[in-house]
């Protein structure tokens, strides 16, 4: 018992640990919360799309050797925009749209990587996910957006809610939801490119998704979920870095093992 | 008194993948009726509704709105496609029907009142705390008629708000309608209900080939009445 309350202490000695705790805090929160709208419009998915396309940025980042994280926002928070512009104005529907750009953006990476020799750590990193990846950029950056993200859900709450639930009711009623969708595609963008330094390109979009699906589970008011999908995200974002560090496992897959756990204990609770 | 115009319809055209709708359709809608908008399937009911209210952008033509804005309308969509298990209460849904009155960031005890009263008209105040999943088809139907009603002080414009209801509900959902409409607010809605029990309104605006024509229920029942005669006669 000792020896686990000692090793606790030690933890918070490590930069790198106080970093990731900061940084998964914030992500889980902003994820969390835009989770739940993306999943219940059915647009969960964009997550996954995006990440991929995080990747071949960051990919070819790496190569050209400037900042990831400044290179690769402003080209996810693009393909974020153009997916749902060619979502509402095309006839390409929304998953054949993310299933190509993902697949193409795969590829560019892959194609990039295969040219260069010498950096596959940073691009199994990008894949998987490294509690080492975290610098203090990362750290402002995410703090700051995670602020935005709480204030903008507070005062557009009953807006996200009308949206969510009803866009043709919401867009009769004079509400602007081409703009709240935009707005949503850029967090969704900023959560995945954050979040891919710490989880990996892989498994980032269960960040998204699992924390609202297990709140649906348990509890049955927008309000409830929007809270529990908050408290469950953080939960297993804390205990899977902890844990990780305890026992020396990938921090990403980690994370997504306790949402999986969650999920499944929420499902034997609703049943029961 | 006479009646002002609400809505004036003028050279509406919309056009789906350049195959039209409707061409350069032209109407008013006066404050105070009741009209029923019928037509056959695929004559462009839904599409003119939506078009009202500017869902859907028109080829040429435009809607004019008169003393009111568009944002000021109740409405209840045909398709309300929407998860089966929304997390979400009934309060919730009804209270987002004053999204376009709400003056700070959330909602007041007053807005709470005008949800609870809408729901009351409906016989559905119990169920302000129940979660959408639980509801019935024909619960669910007048969720989204007390979440149109709380939105607008002036225009309901309703596709097929009958839907999903027995025929005793139906009736009571037609008396509350009438009584809307006695207290001033316009009602336009689409139905297929138009045999001379159940049609309602003072107007029917009827769709046919691409062309709009409006004419008042009492001169709707004699023609239909005459047609009837005149068939049976013929035989």
């Amino acid at each position: 018992m000792n020896g686990i309350l000692e090793k606790f202490l030690e933890m918070w000695q490590y930069q790198f640990m106080v970093k990731a705790l900061v940084v998964g805090v914030v992500l889980a929160v902003t994820a969390g919360l835009i989770g739940v709208s993306l999943v219940l419009r059915r647009k969960a998915m964009i997550g996954d799309g995006l990440s991929h396309v995080g990747f071949g940025a960051f990919a070819i980042a790496t190569v050209i050797g400037v900042m990831p994280l400044q290179f690769a926002l402003p080209i996810v928070i693009l393909a974020a925009i153009l997916i749902l512009q060619v979502n509402q104005k095309s006839k390409v529907d929304a998953d054949a749209l993310i299933a190509m750009l993902s697949a193409g953006a795969l590829a560019v990476g892959t194609l990039v990587i295969s040219v260069v020799k010498g950096v596959n750590t940073d691009i199994n990193n990008y894949l998987f996910g490294s509690i080492l990846a975290l610098d203090d950029f990362d750290v402002v950056v995410g703090v700051i957006f995670s602020l935005v993200v709480i204030l903008f859900f507070i005062v557009k709450y009953h807006e996200i809610f009308a949206m969510t639930f009803d866009e043709n009711f919401a867009k009769s009623i004079g509400l602007k939801t081409e703009r709240l969708n935009t707005i949503f595609a850029i967090l969704c963008a900023v959560v995945v490119v954050l979040g891919m330094r710490l989880v990996g390109a892989l498994l980032i979009s269960s960040l998204i998704i699992f924390p609202t699906v297990t709140a649906m589970q348990i509890v049955k008011s927008f309000k409830a979920v929007v809270f529990s999908s908050v408290v469950v995200s953080v939960f297993c974002m804390v205990m899977g870095i902890i844990f990780s560090y305890f026992v020396a496992t990938p921090t990403g897959a980690t994370i997504v093992i306790f949402n999986v756990m969650a999920f499944l204990v929420a499902k034997v609770v609703e049943v029961f | 008194m006479e009646k002002q115009p609400i809505i004036a319809v003028k050279n509406l055209s919309v056009e789906y993948a350049k195959t039209p709708v409707f061409r350069k359709i032209n109407f008013e809608i006066l404050a105070g009726d009741f009209v029923c908008l019928v037509g056959c399937n695929g004559a462009g009911k839904t599409t003119l509704i939506k078009t009202i209210l500017g869902l859907i952008e028109p080829s040429a033509g435009n809607v004019e709105f008169l003393g009111m804005s568009r944002k000021e309308i109740g409405y209840i969509s045909q398709e309300t496609v929407i998860t089966a298990n929304f997390p979400a209460t009934v309060e919730e849904i009804v209270l987002s029907g004053l999204l376009n009155q709400k003056r700070g960031i959330f909602y007041t005890k007053s807005d709470k009142e005008k949800c609870e009263a809408a729901l009351a008209k409906f016989g559905m105040k119990k169920l302000l705390k129940k979660h959408f999943a639980e509801l019935s088809g024909g619960q669910r139907q007048k969720v989204w008629l007390a979440r149109a009603v709380v939105a607008t002080k002036k225009l309901l414009i309703l596709d097929e708000p009958g839907n999903n209801l027995d025929s005793k509900s139906k009736k009571e959902l037609y008396a509350e309608l009438l009584k809307l409409n006695a207290q001033g607010i316009t009602v336009v809605m689409i139905t297929h209900d138009l045999d001379h029990q159940n049609l309602v309104g003072n107007k029917i605006l009827a769709l046919s080939d691409g062309m709009a024509t409006m004419e008042t229920t009492e001169a709707y029942v004699k023609r239909i009445h005459r047609h009837d005669h005149s068939e049976g006669a013929g035989k």
